[in-house]
């Protein structure tokens, strides 16, 4: 069973890398997850969709600064060590 | 005898006052006792070199994180206010290795029987111990009495403590069958 904590690693950097990349105007919008569409409801019930919208939202925050510098590196580290 | 957790003034008492509150000691040792006894199992069939202890010791910690790591993301999504912290979530992940043990031990001294009659038991114990400690963290009051209380996020709130519960004899199933070959 190789299955390793750098494993886990690569798998998770991918993952995170693919869901910044889901453009909120051109794609997200059509689907019914864009960030302005009516998670409003200052009620008790935020609801999953609405937790999910929030969270890919602030995956894109996060990646636009630290999270692509610190992909870069660890792709640079591991096109040097294989 | 009684198996609640104490509390004091709405916080858990720390594990040197209270025997039932979760701490990392017990998950902690049995890790480390799981490890071990992966390597004798492996040895005992000649399939043992001393790198495959560190590989099966960083699997099991990767299968470890992810756990957690996903129970996280649940707990998140389905906006559960809980008084459980990532080390809380850590601690009851662990608690299987205690159940793996036993199985493992089984194993090699009786079986493959012996292995399965006790990893079954083990799974059961495993899953009414996680049924009930967190029944009392992430359903409401209410719900946490015993009285069915309809609605959809109670439902969810059961659906979720259920999901992680059943998650630990397939953990437990997976990380040990193939060193029983």
């Amino acid at each position: 069973m190789a299955f390793t904590l750098y494993s886990l690693l690569q798998a998770s950097l991918l993952i995170v890398n693919a869901v910044a990349v889901l453009h909120e105007e051109r794609f997200l919008r059509h689907v019914g997850w864009g960030s302005d569409q009516g998670i409003g409801g200052f009620g008790e019930e935020p609801g999953i969709k609405a937790q999910l919208t929030n969270l890919i939202r602030s995956i894109r925050t996060v990646m636009r600064g630290k999270g692509t510098i610190f992909t870069i590196i660890i792709m640079i580290m591991m096109i040097i060590i294989t | 005898q009684d198996w609640q957790v104490r509390y004091q003034q709405d916080t858990p008492v720390a594990p040197r006052f209270d025997v039932n509150a979760p701490d990392l000691y017990i998950p902690a040792m049995a890790f480390l006792t799981y490890i071990l006894l992966a390597g004798l199992a492996l040895g005992t069939q000649n399939r043992f070199s001393p790198d495959s202890l560190g590989l099966l010791a960083s699997s099991a910690l990767a299968w470890l994180l992810l756990e957690v790591l996903s129970v996280l993301l649940s707990l998140y999504l389905v906006t559960v206010s809980t008084d459980l912290t990532p080390i809380d979530l850590v601690a009851f992940a662990g608690y299987k290795y205690v159940g793996m043990i036993v199985g493992l031990v089984a194993g090699l001294l009786l079986g493959r029987v012996g292995y399965y009659v006790a990893l079954t038991w083990c799974c059961l114990s495993i899953f009414v111990f996680m049924i009930r400690t967190l029944r009392l963290k992430l359903l409401s009051e209410a719900a946490a009495e015993g009285v069915l209380v309809r609605g959809a996020k109670n439902q969810l709130r059961m659906y979720l403590t259920m999901a992680i519960a059943a998650a630990q004899p397939l953990f437990m199933y997976w990380l040990t069958f193939h060193l029983l070959r």
